[in-house]
C-alpha cells in the first residue's frame, strides 16, 4: 500500500519520536510510583513536576493549578460535575450550548437527569456563541458556564475571553474545553480569564490517555476519582507517569514553534479552501470562514452521503493511488441515526450534514498533501455524485411518502 | 468494519446506472436520512427481469445492497425476485454490522417497489 495521507488529526495525531524517547525511561527503568519516598519513586514524583511546569507554561497558568487526567473526556467530566457537585448548595443551574463535545453533552445530561436545570444555549450559523445570550441567561442559581474554546467538528473559535467577562462579573465559573486548540493556537489562561480549562496530550502529538484539567486556584471542585492522596488530594491514582511526561514534552515542543505553526497550517487551510471552492460545485462551507482552527476545513458536498466518501479515499482501487483519511458527520459513522449535532445547529439540512467531510491538517501536512487530497476528493465526489439519484434532480421530497418530517425509522 | 464482498460491490458496483426506458421503477429512503436507493427495471416477455441497475446515495453499505440486489435479481422471474428478503442480501454480501441492517438495507425494499410498480402499470395475465 502507498503512505497514506492522515488527515484526520482532530481525532488523533502521531506522537512525536522527542516524546516517545522521552517517554521510554518511564516505562522502563524508572517505573517507581510517584508517591514513594526511595529515590525511583522520587525520580518519577520530579519527572511529573516538570511536566506540570511545561503544562503551565504552554497555557500561561501556575503550575499548582495543573491537574494530571486520562485525557480531555475525563477532565471535562470532572469540571462538570465536579463544580456542581461543590457549588450545589448555591444553585442547580448550568449554561452550555448545544454544538458541544459528547464529553460535555453527557455529563450535562447526566446532571440534567439528577435534577439539575441545564440551558442549551444556541450557535449562530458559523456555530459562534455570542456572549450577550450567555449573559441573559445567568441566574442566580447559575454555578457553571461551560464551551468549547474551538468547535471539534467546524473548528470554529469561542469569543472565550467575552464571555469569561460576563461570568467572572456574576461569579459563576467558567469551564473552557481547549482539547482543540491548545498545542495548535496561542492559549493563555490570564489573557482567556477561565476558571477551568481540559486538554488532552493526543491532540497536540503526545501519547493517548494523558491530560490535564487547569483549575484557577480558589475553584471549588469536588473531586471525580476518590482515594489516594496524588495531584493534591483532587484526582486519585497512581499517575501514569509516562503518559504525563510525555504530555509534558509535547507541550514544551508544541510552545517552541507554537505561532510560526500555527501562521503555516493558517496558508495551508486558506489554500486548501481556494482549491476546494476553485474546483467544486454544489458545496457549503462548514464553520466560520477566518475564526476557526488554522488546521480545520469542513465542506458539505451536495448529493453524497460523508462514509461512502470517506470509504472511497481510504480505500482507493487504484494501484498507485494514496489512501487519504478524513472524516464525516454523517449519521453512518455517528453510530446513531442522525447526522452530526453540531451541522444540525448549525442549520446545515439534514442531507448536507450526512455529505459532510472534515479535513483535519498536522505539522506533517505540505502542500503536496493538499494538492493530492483536492484531486482525489474530485474525483471521488465526481463518482459518488454520478451513482446519486438525487444530486441535480433538485426535489427533497421524500421517496417513502410524506413530504417532510420524514422519519427515518419509518422510511426503512 | 465491512466484509471484503461488501467492499467489492462498494468499490466495483455492479449494474450501476438506470435503465432506458424501464417497465418498473421504485424508489425508497430519503437523503435527510441519508439513503435514496431507485431502482429501474426492464421486463421480458416471460415475465423476467431482462436487465436491472439502481441509482444510490448512501453509505458504503447502501451502495453495497443496491449493487447486490441487482446481481441477485438479474435474470428472476418477478415472483423469484419479489422473494428476495433483506437478509438474503445481507447474507450474500457476508454480512453487514449490525447497525447497517436496519438504516442502509433498503435495496431489496426498492426492487420490492419496482416489481409492484410494473404490475400496477401492466394488466395482469
Amino acid at each position: 500500500m502507498k503512505q497514506p495521507i492522515f488527515l484526520d488529526n482532530a481525532a488523533t495525531t502521531r506522537t512525536d519520536r522527542e516524546v516517545i524517547e522521552a517517554m521510554s525511561p518511564w516505562l522502563d527503568e524508572n517505573y517507581g510510583s510517584p508517591a514513594t519516598l526511595y529515590t525511583l519513586g522520587a525520580q518519577s514524583k520530579q519527572a511529573i513536576e516538570e511536566a506540570r511546569q511545561q503544562v503551565g507554561d504552554l497555557i500561561g497558568a501556575d503550575s499548582k493549578d495543573v491537574y494530571f487526567t486520562s485525557g480531555a473526556t475525563e477532565s471535562n467530566n470532572w469540571a462538570i460535575k465536579g463544580v456542581a457537585d461543590a457549588r450545589e448548595e448555591q444553585g442547580r443551574h448550568i449554561i452550555t450550548s448545544v454544538a458541544e463535545h459528547h464529553s460535555i453533552l453527557m455529563p450535562c445530561k447526566f446532571l440534567e437527569k439528577k435534577g439539575w436545570e441545564v440551558t442549551w444555549l444556541p450557535v449562530d450559523g458559523e456555530g459562534v456563541v455570542d456572549p450577550g445570550s450567555v449573559a441573559s441567561v445567568i441566574r442566580d442559581d447559575t454555578v457553571l458556564v461551560t464551551l468549547a474554546h474551538a468547535n471539534h467538528e467546524i473548528g470554529t473559535i469561542q469569543p472565550v475571553a467575552d464571555i469569561a467577562r460576563i461570568t467572572r462579573e456574576r461569579g459563576v465559573a467558567f469551564h473552557v474545553n481547549a482539547a482543540q486548540g491548545v498545542g495548535h493556537v496561542p492559549l493563555d489562561v490570564q489573557e482567556l480569564g477561565c476558571d477551568l480549562l481540559s486538554l488532552s496530550a493526543h491532540k497536540f502529538y503526545g501519547p493517548k490517555g494523558a491530560g490535564a484539567l487547569y483549575a484557577r486556584r480558589g475553584t471549588r471542585i469536588t473531586p471525580l476519582i476518590h482515594g489516594g492522596a496524588q495531584e493534591k488530594k483532587r484526582r486519585a491514582g497512581t499517575q501514569n507517569v509516562a503518559g504525563i511526561v510525555g504530555l509534558g514534552k509535547a507541550a514544551e515542543l508544541a510552545r517552541r514553534n507554537l505561532e510560526a505553526e500555527a501562521k503555516r497550517l493558517t496558508g495551508l487551510r486558506d489554500y486548501l479552501m481556494e482549491s476546494i471552492e476553485g474546483k467544486f460545485e454544489d458545496i457549503r462551507l462548514n464553520g466560520h470562514r477566518t475564526n476557526r482552527l488554522p488546521n480545520n476545513v469542513n465542506y458539505s458536498i451536495e448529493g453524497i452521503e460523508g462514509e461512502s466518501i470517506m470509504l472511497s479515499l481510504s480505500y482507493p482501487t487504484a494501484d498507485d493511488a494514496r489512501p487519504v483519511y478524513i472524516s464525516t458527520g454523517s449519521a453512518c459513522v455517528s453510530g446513531t441515526l442522525e447526522p452530526s449535532h453540531i451541522l444540525l445547529a448549525l442549520g446545515v439540512p439534514a442531507e448536507l450534514a450526512h455529505g459532510s467531510v472534515r479535513v483535519t491538517m498536522s505539522r506533517e501536512t505540505n502542500r503536496e498533501d493538499i494538492d493530492y487530497l483536492v484531486k482525489a476528493l474530485y474525483e471521488v465526489t465526481e463518482r459518488l455524485r454520478s451513482m446519486s439519484p438525487v444530486y441535480k434532480r433538485g426535489s427533497k421530497k421524500c421517496a417513502t411518502g410524506s413530504a417532510e418530517g420524514c422519519d427515518c425509522e419509518a422510511a426503512s | 468494519m465491512y466484509s471484503e464482498k461488501v467492499m467489492d460491490h462498494f468499490q466495483n458496483p455492479r449494474n450501476m446506472g438506470e435503465v432506458e426506458n424501464p417497465d418498473g421503477v421504485g424508489e425508497v429512503g430519503n437523503p435527510q436520512c441519508g439513503d435514496v436507493m431507485r431502482i429501474t427495471i426492464k421486463v421480458d416477455d416471460q415475465d423476467k427481469i431482462e436487465d436491472v441497475k439502481f441509482k444510490t446515495l448512501g453509505c458504503g453499505a447502501a451502495i453495497a445492497t443496491s449493487s447486490m440486489v441487482t446481481e441477485m435479481a438479474k435474470g428472476k422471474s418477478l415472483d423469484e425476485a419479489a422473494q428476495i428478503s433483506k437478509k438474503a442480501v445481507a447474507d450474500a454480501l457476508g454480512g453487514l454490522p449490525p447497525q447497517k441492517m436496519h438504516c442502509s438495507n433498503l435495496a431489496a425494499d426498492g426492487l420490492q417497489k419496482a416489481i409492484e410498480d410494473y404490475r400496477s402499470k401492466t394488466p395482469q395475465k
